[in-house]
């Protein structure tokens, strides 16, 4: 049975397909992928989540606004984000930790990095 | 002399023999007091300088102490040296956790890579991933997908981010950077990416795209992510990777979508016919 439930919200199937393959190594994690914003508050409206994964650069729905309307919603604003982007430039990294991301990652992709991220806001050991 | 002065004489001899015999008798006394006194004190000096039996156990003991003490030197020493060893095997087994993980990574990304790039066989949907693969993974911000026109020898572009497609030259197979490339199949990689400056015609990097010798197309490369400085060894692979993959999966996909536009057009002409 899952102890913590993991909502990846990406539009490219390639990077999805890499961060489910990289938290599958993580025993005990449930993950649910959603292709942008909207897709992504959909699933956290009908389901509690323990962590949320998601870009930026995003049709419909970019990333940031995902994490501000998830730090406004009374139900899941204490969900730890991630957010994963091609995005390096420190103001952006400042934009996005201050409308509430708990962590910041760029890409190109370094499953390493996303795994120890997960592990450390899940609170899990090793 | 009379008998009477001879008493007297006698009895004055005998007092004195007494009192000389009772002061002999003191003397002795007090000689033997004194020999008392001084073999008791002989005994106490004795007693003082002589080690006992006590004294020489604690010697003995601070022999056997010393001993114990430098065997558990030695076996302290030895133990040091075990945690020197163990802690160098820690070190060891760490490095080599890191390039497990490393290789793991490296191994995730090119599973998941060849995955996507075999996962379809739309023409588009194949270059969109070649798109993400290079972005997502390799960390490129400004690059274009070339193919070779069979007809006209050209490399023309299929696919391009951050470069518009509309200004891109016409590129001659065999010439320039990226036509010696489509003509040698060799990798080109400029010398020092830090003193790269854009040239649409000379790219940091060029791929052909290869199915065994043949090279169908080129990937260029132009300009890399802001935090991307360098390229690291999963890159080359994903290059490797790329060249082979990459090229397959446009050929096929390509050959599908023709052989499905044929498909329809034959069962165009067979609907129009049976009618």
């Amino acid at each position: 049975m899952a102890n913590y439930k993991v909502l990846i919200v990406e539009d490219s199937p390639t990077m999805r397909q890499l961060i489910v393959f990289a938290l599958k190594r993580v025993r005990g994690l449930e993950i649910v992928e959603a292709n942008d914003g909207v897709d992504g508050l959909k699933k956290l409206s009908s389901d509690r989540f323990d962590l949320i994964l998601t870009d930026i650069n995003m049709p419909i729905m970019d990333g940031l606004k995902l994490v501000s309307l998830v730090r406004n919603d009374p139900n899941c604003k204490e969900v730890p984000i991630v957010v994963i982007t091609t995005e390096g430039a420190n103001e952006d990294r400042e934009r996005a930790l201050a409308l509430g991301a708990d962590e910041y990652i760029t890409k190109p992709i370094q499953t390493g990095k996303i795994l120890e991220a997960a592990k450390r806001l899940l609170k899990l050991e090793g | 002399m009379t008998d009477n002065e001879n008493d007297k004489g006698k009895a004055n001899r005998g007092d004195e023999f007494l009192q000389i015999f009772k002061k002999g008798a003191e003397f002795t006394q007090e000689l033997l007091k004194e020999n008392e006194r001084l073999r008791f004190e002989i005994l106490k000096i004795q007693e003082d300088t002589k080690p006992d039996e006590t004294t020489g156990g604690s010697m003995d003991e601070v022999a056997q102490l010393r001993a114990r003490v430098e065997s558990l030197e030695k076996e302290k020493e030895e133990v040091l040296d075990r945690i020197r060893l163990v802690e160098e095997e820690n070190q060891d087994f760490a490095n080599r956790y890191i390039d497990v993980e490393s290789e793991n990574n490296m191994l995730a990304n090119l599973y998941i890579a060849s995955y996507q790039l075999h996962s379809t066989l739309d023409h588009q949907e194949v270059l969109q991933i070649i798109s993400e693969i290079v972005i997502n993974l390799i960390g490129a911000e400004e690059f274009a997908v070339l193919l070779v026109d069979e007809k006209s020898h050209d490399l023309q572009t299929v696919a391009t981010e951050g470069v518009d497609q509309a200004t891109f030259p016409v590129v001659q197979v065999g010439e320039g950077v990226i036509g010696q490339a489509a003509q040698s199949g060799e990798n080109y990689y400029v010398d020092n990416l830090a003193e790269y400056t854009k040239d649409l015609e000379s790219p940091m990097v060029c791929i052909p795209l290869k199915i065994k010798d043949h090279v169908i197309g080129v990937l260029v490369l132009y300009h890399l992510l802001e935090q991307k400085e360098q390229f690291a060894d999963v890159d080359f692979e994903l290059f490797t990777l790329l060249a082979g993959h990459a090229a397959t999966a446009i050929f096929s996909s390509k050959l599908y979508s023709e052989s499905e536009r044929k498909l329809s057009t034959i069962q165009g002409f067979i609907n129009l016919m049976t009618k």
